[in-house]
C-alpha cells in the first residue's frame, strides 16, 4: 500500500487543457474519491496514476517513488476499468490469474490467491466461465477479483459501477466500502454520481474544467462547498440560488431582503464583492409558521410542482422573479395552487462573490 | 360448412404456401449457380465417366477407370503434391507478414494512414502485373534478388528454371530432406509472387479485426504488467483468432485457385515443378483437349476443398474465441 502524489500535474491534449496544475496527496490507505462531470479531468488524473497516459508537466509519486518515466506494467497498480475491461477469451480464473502470470507467481501460489480472492467476491462458482456468460455485476467482480489479488500499491477504479443497474449499484458500494475496510488498501476512485462520492468516499476531490475545485470528506463539500461550482454540483436537487446585492442590514435580492448576522456582514464587507450569490439547499427551507424572526429569510410564493417520494416530497414554489425548490416531510401533502411561506436560517445560507465563484463567510 | 372452412380445404399445406412464395425470391440465385456452379460440377462428374476426341464427335463410356487412372497417376500426386506445398509457401507467410504489418499499421501515430495504404497497395495490382513485376525482380541476370543474393556472398538462383525436388530423382533418406536440401525455386518464385499479391488484403482484413479490439484491454493488460510480447500473444492474437481464421480460409482458397501467376510466370514448369492441380486441369482440358481427364481432376479438386475447409471449421472449433 501506498500514497499516491500529484505535483502540480498538468494535461494538454493539443490545445486542450485536460487537467491544469493539479496538486493532490492522496493518504495510505484512503479510499479517495475524484469527482466531477465528464471532460472535467478526472479520469485523466486516474490514467496519469495508472501510467497510460503521460503528464504535460508535473511529477507522479507512488509512495516515495517518481513515476513519471516508469511504465504502466511496473507501477504494481490494478486498475477496475468501467467496461471491466475482462479478457473475453479467458476463463474467469485465467483472468484473475493473468496479473500474477505476467509477475511470474509460482502455479501454486497463483492458485491460492486466485480461489483466495474469488471467495472474497463470491465468485468462487465462476471460475471456469468465460466473461460472456457472466451478468453485469459478476463481470463487475471479477474486475474486482482481478485487482484484489494482486495486493498492488493502489487501486484504480474508474467508474466501476455506472454500467450496472441501480439495484446492484447500491449493493456493490457496500461491498466496495466493506472491501476496502478489509484489505486496507489505497483506494483512487472516479466518479461523476455524487452519491457514490459521498457513500464511499474518505475524502473527495470535486474537478471541473481540469482544475481542482475542492478537496474534502464529503460532509464537508457538502456543508461547505468552496465554490459555486461545487455548491451546485453537489446535493439532489440542487441548491437553490438568488442573486442579491449589499445592503444595510444584509443583502437585497429580487424576492426580498436577506438579514444577515452580524458575523457575516462583516465577512460580505470585508470581500468586497458587488454581487452576491446565496445559496439555500432544498432542506433547509421550512414552512414559517408564527413569526419570522428566527428566519434570515422568508419568501411567499405559489406552489408549482409537488414530486412525492414517499419518504418526502420536493416542492417547487414560484415566487415573484424565480423558483425555489423546497424539501418537506411528505406530510402534509402540498397541493398546486397552494400559497407557502418558506423561511431559511442564518446559519444555512450559503453566500458566494458573484464575480470570483468563491465562497464567502464560513 | 362455413364459407372459412371450404376455402381451407382446397388450400395448400402451410410448407407448399412457404415454398410458393420463397422461389420467386430465389429464383435469380437458383438461375445463376445453377448455371454456373451446379450443371458444371454435374457435367463434370459426367464427362468424368467418358473419353472423347478432341473434337467432341466420339463419346467413349469407360465408367471409373477413368476416375481411377488418373487419380492413382505419378503425374496427378505430384500435381497434388505441389499444391500443397504451394498452399504451405504461400498462406503460411503471408499471414505471418500480413499480421506484422496489421499490428505495425494499428499503432497511433501521425501519418500511419499513410503506411496503411502502402501496405494494402498490393491489392490494387492485377494478377498479370504483379506476375510479370516478379519476373523482372526474379531474372536471373538482371533481376535484383540475385544482386542482393551475391552481394550475401551466396550463388546465384535460377529461379524459374530449378524445380528443384520436384522433377529431380531423390532415394533413400534425400528424398526425405529433398524439400529443403534441394529447394523447389521455380515454385518458391511463384509463391513469393502470390505472397505479395495476397499480403495487401490480409492486411486489411487483419487490420480490420485489430480494431475492433477495445483499447481497454491492452491497457487492463499493462496495468496488469503485461509487456509490448505479452500483450500481443495474450490479447492480440487470441483475440485476432476469428480473423486470422478466415484469412487462412480465403488463403487456402486463393492457392487452390491460384493460375495466373503460374501460367505466366512458369506455366506449370520447369517440367512439372510449378504445376498445380488448378494449372494441370486447365492444360488437360485446354492443351491437351483430354475433358475427361481434366474433369476427373476437377472433380477431386472439389472434393478436397470440401474436406479441407471441413477440416479447417473443426480443427479450430473451440481454439478461435468468437465473441
Amino acid at each position: 500500500m501506498a500514497r499516491v502524489r500529484f505535483e502540480q500535474v498538468g494535461k494538454r491534449f493539443g490545445s486542450v487543457v485536460a487537467l491544469h496544475d493539479l496538486t493532490l496527496d492522496i493518504n495510505d490507505g484512503e479510499f479517495f474519491v475524484l469527482l466531477g462531470p465528464s471532460g472535467c479531468g478526472k479520469t485523466t488524473a486516474l490514467r496519469i496514476v495508472a501510467g497510460l497516459q503521460e503528464p504535460s508537466a508535473g511529477s507522479v509519486y507512488i509512495g516515495e517513488r517518481l513515476v513519471n518515466d516508469v511504465p504502466a506494467k511496473d507501477r504494481d497498480l490494478a486498475m477496475v476499468f468501467q467496461s471491466y475491461a475482462l479478457y473475453p477469451h479467458m476463463s474467469v480464473y485465467d483472468n484473475v490469474a493473468f496479473g500474477l502470470r505476467m509477475r511470474k507467481h509460482s502455479r501454486e501460489e497463483i492458485d491460492r490467491l486466485v480461489r483466495e480472492a474469488a471467495a472474497t467476491l463470491g465468485i468462487d462458482q465462476l471460475l471456469e466461465r468465460r466473461p460472456g456468460a457472466l451478468s453485469g455485476g459478476q463481470q463487475q467482480r471479477v474486475a474486482l477479483g482481478r485487482a484484489i489479488v494482486r495486493r498492488p500499491q493502489a487501486f484504480l477504479m474508474d467508474e466501476p459501477l455506472s454500467n450496472l443497474d441501480a439495484k446492484m449499484r447500491v449493493q456493490m458500494r457496500a461491498e466496495l466500502i466493506r472491501l476496502h475496510r478489509d484489505l486496507g488498501g489505497t483506494f483512487v476512485y472516479v466518479t461523476h454520481d455524487q452519491t457514490e462520492a459521498m457513500t464511499m468516499g474518505e475524502r473527495v476531490a470535486v474537478l471541473e474544467g481540469g482544475l481542482l475545485q475542492q478537496v474534502a470528506p464529503p460532509q464537508e463539500v457538502y456543508d461547505r462547498p468552496a465554490n459555486l461550482f461545487v455548491a451546485e454540483f453537489i446535493g439532489s436537487p440542487a441548491m437553490n440560488f438568488l442573486t442579491a446585492r449589499p445592503a444595510d442590514g444584509g443583502l437585497r435580492t429580487d424576492e426580498g431582503v436577506v438579514r444577515l448576522p452580524d458575523d457575516l456582514r462583516a465577512k460580505v464587507e470585508a470581500s468586497g464583492a458587488k454581487e452576491i450569490i446565496a445559496g439555500v439547499r432544498p432542506e433547509h427551507l421550512a414552512p414559517v409558521e408564527g413569526g419570522d424572526a428566527a428566519y434570515a429569510a422568508t419568501f411567499t410564493g405559489t406552489v408549482d410542482v409537488v414530486e412525492p417520494l414517499g419518504s418526502e416530497q420536493h416542492v417547487t414554489v414560484a415566487l415573484g422573479h424565480g423558483s425555489l425548490v423546497a424539501r418537506l416531510p411528505a406530510h402534509p401533502r402540498l397541493a398546486a395552487g397552494a400559497s407557502i411561506t418558506l423561511g431559511v436560517q442564518a446559519e444555512h445560507l450559503h453566500l458566494f462573490d458573484a464575480a470570483s465563484r468563491a465562497r464567502i463567510g464560513p | 360448412m362455413s364459407a372459412p372452412a371450404a376455402a381451407r380445404r382446397f388450400a395448400l399445406p402451410r410448407g407448399a404456401r412457404q415454398l410458393l412464395t420463397a422461389l420467386p425470391f430465389l429464383a435469380p440465385s437458383i438461375v445463376l449457380f445453377g448455371a454456373f456452379v451446379f450443371y458444371p460440377l454435374v457435367k463434370s462428374v459426367y464427362l468424368g465417366f467418358y473419353i472423347e476426341n478432341p473434337f467432341r464427335t466420339r463419346q467413349i463410356y469407360v465408367g471409373f477407370d477413368q476416375y481411377r487412372d488418373v487419380l492413382a497417376s505419378s503425374e496427378f500426386v505430384s500435381s497434388l503434391l505441389v499444391t500443397v506445398t504451394f498452399t504451405l509457401y504461400t498462406v503460411v507467410p503471408a499471414l505471418v507478414i500480413a499480421t506484422f504489418l496489421a499490428v505495425l499499421a494499428n499503432q497511433k501515430l501521425p501519418g500511419v494512414v499513410v503506411f496503411r495504404t502502402i501496405f494494402a497497395s498490393p491489392l490494387a495490382a492485377s494478377v498479370a502485373l504483379t506476375a510479370v513485376f516478379w519476373l523482372v525482380l526474379l531474372h536471373p541476370t538482371i533481376g535484383i534478388l540475385n544482386e542482393w543474393i551475391e552481394t550475401l556472398g551466396l550463388p546465384r538462383v535460377d529461379w524459374l528454371n530449378d524445380g528443384g525436388w520436384a522433377v529431380t530423382e531423390h532415394s533413400g533418406v534425400s528424398k526425405l530432406t529433398s524439400w529443403i536440401s534441394d529447394p523447389n525455386w521455380a515454385l518458391l518464385s511463384v509463391s513469393m509472387a502470390t505472397v505479395w499479391m495476397n499480403v495487401g488484403l490480409f492486411t486489411i482484413i487483419l487490420l480490420a479485426g485489430l480494431q475492433t479490439i477495445p483499447d481497454e484491454l491492452y491497457e487492463s493488460a499493462r496495468v496488469d504488467g503485461a509487456g509490448r510480447w505479452a500483450q500481443f500473444w495474450h490479447v492480440t492474437l487470441p483475440m485476432l483468432s476469428p480473423t486470422l481464421f478466415f484469412a487462412s480460409v480465403v488463403g487456402v482458397i486463393f492457392a487452390f485457385q491460384a493460375f495466373g501467376q503460374i501460367d505466366i510466370m512458369t506455366g506449370g514448369g520447369p517440367v512439372d515443378a510449378t504445376n498445380v492441380v488448378i494449372y494441370s486441369i486447365y492444360q488437360e482440358a485446354f492443351q491437351n483437349f483430354r475433358y475427361g481427364a481434366a474433369s476427373v481432376q476437377a472433380v477431386a479438386l472439389f472434393v478436397i476443398m470440401l474436406g479441407l475447409t471441413l477440416l479447417q471449421f473443426r480443427l479450430v472449433r473451440g481454439r478461435i474465441f468468437y465473441r
